[in-house]
Order: structure tokens, then C-alpha cells, then sequence
């Protein structure tokens, strides 16, 4: 389960990056460039709030679960 | 370490539950008013309003809460969870209160919007700061091997919170006429909250402090900086990451899915007539309001981690068969019109633009009003749709959206047992509030916005299914929550602090 647990980790980490692409490229910056208020709001909060947490939060999850943080020995 | 008799416990899920409760009611009435919130304070044709619109309904909702959640997570964690859910509840009931004395747009101008907005503000503070504070103050009260079963208790006040809303707005609307509610008879609901709050400040005020809590206050270990103990000690960051990621995230976006994903999809993309949305999904929530008890008391028999994933499974594959049934019941197009009862109208308004109103009845008794009007400036025109079901169709998705529910007490009843758990005391109020509020916050705060922009693509690119494409948000990220929830977090929970 432990090289499970750390193989998926590395799965975490390009989901990250993946879900980094779509914020920015697909949600964010065509929301921000639009000449809605609505969308402008929406791209702010899906550019500075949402793809952060994603790409840090997950990226960092993926991290620790790759160098075994999250192995049974180690809780 | 003592712990408080089963009639002490009574009082302190009361007391907690009462002012969780009061504070979900006062965030939910402006979203249930936001129609004739936007009259009144964001008129649509001023630009800078219609922003502040946007941000108060943006802002509070999500960016605020985590927020919230950090402020007076710090604060519950050094002076302690009774002192800092009362000023939440403080916060949070004078901002409901002042939201319904603020005079409108015509009246005072651009101070109207600004001021919604900040109270708003202030109100998505105050919840960021509650929820934490009623869980960990039950939890740090309930007797070991039970605190799936007593913090479910505070697990029903955000359903009973929003059911208690829509009662409330309802009885206004029935109590006067139409025009007077519109003109003054809106900001009831606001005034209500005072008096609710005014009675749960009174009761907690008489209550205790934690016992754990206060255990540690005497024995001098609790935390200095509670922010730097959470986020900045890798042992504690990886399971707020694991929290977060692997429970609030998916409980999130079944939480919203059902309760206001479905409310939205009846009345935008169904067209189901307002009042009886609001009627059958009160029903609905009521129904399933009992199972937030039964699956905390399950959990802690069976563990939390596999109702809370089961919970997120069964919404991963059931989502779109739902919505699909739930689009087919009220689709007129499957249905028999009595071609006799039609009637058709076109009226002019002062502005001399075009209204034509169609209505037609169906063989099984349902009625559909079509109004289109046609602006005399060329602007585009616009058609409103309002379907009455009959009474069979309305049991249907009672039902539908009662299952739905069902999900989400899977998901949420045993969640606050499970956060409380995972942290220690002197960081606990700190560290579950976050990745809660930002699982339920932005996850699920944002569905709305996420889940229209899927249906809008959808329907531009000629899908003949469009209106379930916005359950990919919820399925995508319940799916991703499952996976790592069901590999990373033990049943039986090792990091177990009470």
C-alpha cells in the first residue's frame, strides 16, 4: 500500500499541473479578458484564488505522498 | 480528562447548534433574496453596482470564509472556542440585522451597495469562524466513542439553517401582498435574526468553556502562534493537505450539489415555477435532515471514512441518471397539451415594449406560462419561462432530490467528528476550519459558476444532453476526493487527538 500511496503521488503532482493549464488557459484568462463583469470577478477569483490552492495544495500533497509522509510507519 | 454528563451535553448541543444554526440562516436569506437584493441596492444599468453585485455574492462565499476561518481559528485556539463563537455569532447576527436597515440605491445613492458589500463581507467572516468553533466545542464535550453522534447534531444546522430560510421568506411572502413585500416587507427576514440571535447569544453566554480546552489554558500547553503550529510544521500541513484533498473537497461539491445545484437546475434550466422549487425542496431537506444524525452515529460504530466515501461514490454514479430524470419529469415535450385551454395575449408596457404571454395546460395537469418581451430599444429580447408541475411530478423530485440529500448526509454528517479528530487541541480550532472552509467555500462555492460555464459550452457546441455537462465539476472533483480519501486516510484513525 506504502508504494501505492507514493506512486500516486506522482499522479497529484501532474494532475496539478494539469489542473494549472485548464485555470489559467481554459477558465482564467478568457474570463479575465472578457468584457463582462460577472466573468471578470469570476476569472480574478479562478486565476488568484482557486489555481493556486490547486497547483500548491495538490502539488504539495503529491509531494508528500511521494517521499512517504503518508506511509502506515510513518503516521 | 472529565467529560460532560449526557444532560450537560444536551445543553451544550443547543446552545452550539442554535447559533450555528442562526448563522447558516442569516448567510442563506440573502442568497435566497438576491433577486430582490439587486433591485434594491445593485441596479443592473450601473455598472460599478452590478460589480459590487457580482463581488458580494463572489466574495463572501468564497474568498472571505478560509479567512474567517484563520482569524478566529487563531483566535478560538488562544483564548479559547466559547469567547470566539460568540463574537462570531455577534458578527454575523448585526450584519443580517443592518443588511435589512440599509436604505435602498434611490434613496442614498452608491453608499447602498458598498455598505451590502461590506456587511456581506463581515457575514462570510463570522461563518468562516463558527463552524470550527460548534464542532470542536460539541466534540471537546462528547464522551469518547460518540462524537460522530453529538457533533452530527451541529452537522444539521446548515440544512435546517437554509430550510428555516426559505420557511421564513415564504411565510413573509404569504403574510402580505405582493407590492409589499417588495417595497419593505424583504428586509423582515433580515430583522428576524436579531431576535434569534439575541436569545442564542443569551444561552451561550451561560456556558462553559471546553473542558479540554480549558485543561490545557490551566496546564499552560496551549498554542502561542496556532497559524505557524498548523501550516508551518510539516507533520500538522500534511494532514490539513490530506483534510483537505481527501474529505472536504468532495464533501464540498456534494453538499452544494445537492442543496443548491439542484434548486438552481429546477428553476433556471427546468423552469419550474419559484415557490414550488422552494416548497418541495423544503420538504426534501426535511426528510433527510434525520440521516446527519444517523450517519455520525454510524460512524462511530463503523468508522468515518467509509460512509464519507460511500456518500461520495454513490453521487459520483448516480448524479447524472438523477438529473436526467429530473429534466424528464417536468419536460413538456413528453407531454399531451389540451390545445382547448390555450391562451395567448400581447400587451404593451409603459415603455411601449412588446409582452406576449402564451399559456397552455397539459392532460396531466400541468401548466406552462411563457412570457416574451420585446424591447421597443432593439435591445434582445428576452423569454421567461414558469412551469407549474402537478402534484405527482412534484413527489417525483421530491424524492429525487431527497436521494440527493441522502448523499450528502453520507458525506457530511460524520465530518465534523473526522477533522476534530485528526488535529490536536491546541490547533484544532485553527487547523480543520481551513480546509473545511475552503473545501466547502471555494470546492463548493464555486460550482455554480464552474457547473454554468459547462452547460453554456455544452449547449453552444449543440449537445443534445447539455443540462447535465455542469455535473462534470462535481463528478471530477468528488471522483479525484474518493480516490485519494480511500488510499491515504485510515478507518481506524491513528492520529485520534481526543
Amino acid at each position: 500500500m506504502n508504494t501505492i500511496k507514493q506512486i500516486l503521488g506522482v499522479l497529484w503532482i501532474i494532475l496539478a499541473a494539469a489542473a494549472a493549464y485548464f485555470c489559467v488557459f481554459e477558465f482564467g484568462l478568457p474570463k479575465l479578458l472578457s468584457d463582462q463583469q460577472d466573468d471578470l470577478v469570476f476569472g480574478i477569483i479562478i486565476l488568484f484564488i482557486l489555481t493556486p490552492l490547486i497547483v500548491l495544495g495538490l502539488g504539495t500533497f503529491g509531494y508528500f505522498a511521494v517521499i512517504g509522509e503518508y506511509n502506515d510507519k510513518k503516521k | 480528562m472529565s467529560k460532560t454528563s449526557t444532560k450537560g451535553i444536551w445543553k451544550v448541543i443547543s446552545a452550539s447548534s442554535m447559533g450555528t444554526m442562526i448563522e447558516w440562516y442569516d448567510f442563506y436569506i440573502f442568497g435566497s433574496l438576491a433577486v430582490v437584493i439587486s433591485t434594491k441596492f445593485f441596479p443592473s444599468d450601473n455598472p460599478t453596482a452590478a460589480f459590487l453585485s457580482t463581488l458580494a455574492t463572489f466574495a463572501a462565499g468564497f474568498v472571505v470564509r478560509p479567512f474567517g476561518a484563520l482569524f478566529f481559528g487563531r483566535l478560538g485556539d488562544i483564548i479559547g472556542r466559547k469567547y470566539t463563537f460568540m463574537a462570531t455569532l455577534l458578527l454575523m447576527g448585526g450584519s443580517t440585522f443592518l443588511i435589512g436597515c440599509i436604505p435602498s440605491y434611490e434613496t442614498i445613492g452608491f453608499m447602498a451597495p458598498l455598505l451590502v458589500l461590506i456587511l456581506r463581507l463581515l457575514q462570510g467572516l463570522a461563518l468562516g469562524g463558527e463552524y470550527g468553533g460548534a464542532a470542536t466545542y460539541v466534540a471537546e464535550h462528547a464522551p469518547v466513542g460518540q462524537k460522530g453522534y453529538w457533533t452530527s447534531w451541529i452537522q444539521t444546522t446548515a440544512t435546517v439553517g437554509l430550510f428555516i430560510s426559505l420557511m421564513v421568506i415564504l411565510a413573509t411572502k404569504n403574510a402580505l401582498s405582493p407590492e409589499d413585500f417588495d417595497s419593505w416587507g424583504w428586509r423582515v427576514p433580515f430583522w428576524v435574526s436579531i431576535v434569534m440571535v439575541g436569545v442564542s447569544y443569551l444561552i451561550r453566554k451561560n456556558m462553559d468553556e471546553s473542558p479540554v480546552f480549558a485543561k490545557a489554558k490551566k496546564e499552560g500547553t496551549t498554542s502561542k502562534n496556532p497559524l505557524k503550529e498548523s501550516f508551518g510544521n510539516r507533520y500538522n500541513l500534511k494532514f490539513v493537505l490530506l483534510a483537505l484533498f481527501g474529505a472536504t473537497m468532495g464533501q464540498g461539491v456534494v453538499w452544494y450539489t445537492g442543496q443548491f445545484y439542484a434548486m438552481s437546475f429546477m428553476k433556471t434550466v427546468m423552469n419550474v415555477d419559484s415557490s414550488q422549487v422552494d416548497t418541495l425542496l423544503g420538504i426534501a431537506l426535511l426528510m433527510g435532515t434525520p440521516f446527519f444524525i444517523f450517519f455520525g452515529w454510524l460512524s462511530d460504530k463503523v468508522g468515518r471514512k467509509y460512509i464519507m466515501m460511500s456518500g461520495m461514490l454513490l453521487a459520483i454514479l448516480f448524479y447524472r441518471p438523477i438529473y436526467k430524470m429530473m429534466y424528464t419529469t417536468t419536460d413538456v415535450s413528453y407531454k399531451t397539451e389540451i390545445t382547448d385551454k390555450r391562451n395567448q395575449s400581447i400587451d404593451t408596457n409603459k415603455n411601449n415594449d412588446k409582452i406576449t404571454s402564451i399559456s397552455k395546460t397539459y392532460t396531466d395537469g400541468t401548466s406552462y406560462i411563457e412570457k416574451k418581451t420585446d424591447f421597443a430599444d432593439k435591445k434582445e429580447a428576452q423569454t421567461h419561462i414558469s412551469i407549474n408541475i402537478n402534484s405527482s411530478d412534484e413527489w417525483t423530485l421530491i424524492l429525487l432530490v431527497f436521494i440527493q440529500v441522502l448523499f450528502v448526509t453520507m458525506v457530511y454528517g460524520p465530518i465534523a467528528a473526522f477533522l476534530v479528530e485528526m488535529f490536536p487541541t491546541k490547533i484544532r480550532y485553527t487547523s480543520m476550519s481551513l480546509p473545511y472552509h475552503v473545501g466547502n467555500g471555494i470546492f463548493g462555492g464555486l460550482l455554480p459558476a464552474i457547473s454554468t460555464y459547462f452547460v453554456t459550452h455544452a449547449k453552444q457546441a449543440g449537445k443534445p444532453d447539455f443540462y447535465l455537462d455542469g455535473l462534470w465539476y462535481p463528478i471530477i472533483i468528488a471522483s479525484v476526493c474518493f480516490v485519494i480519501g480511500m488510499i491515504y486516510i485510515d478507518n481506524k484513525n491513528k492520529t485520534n487527538h481526543l
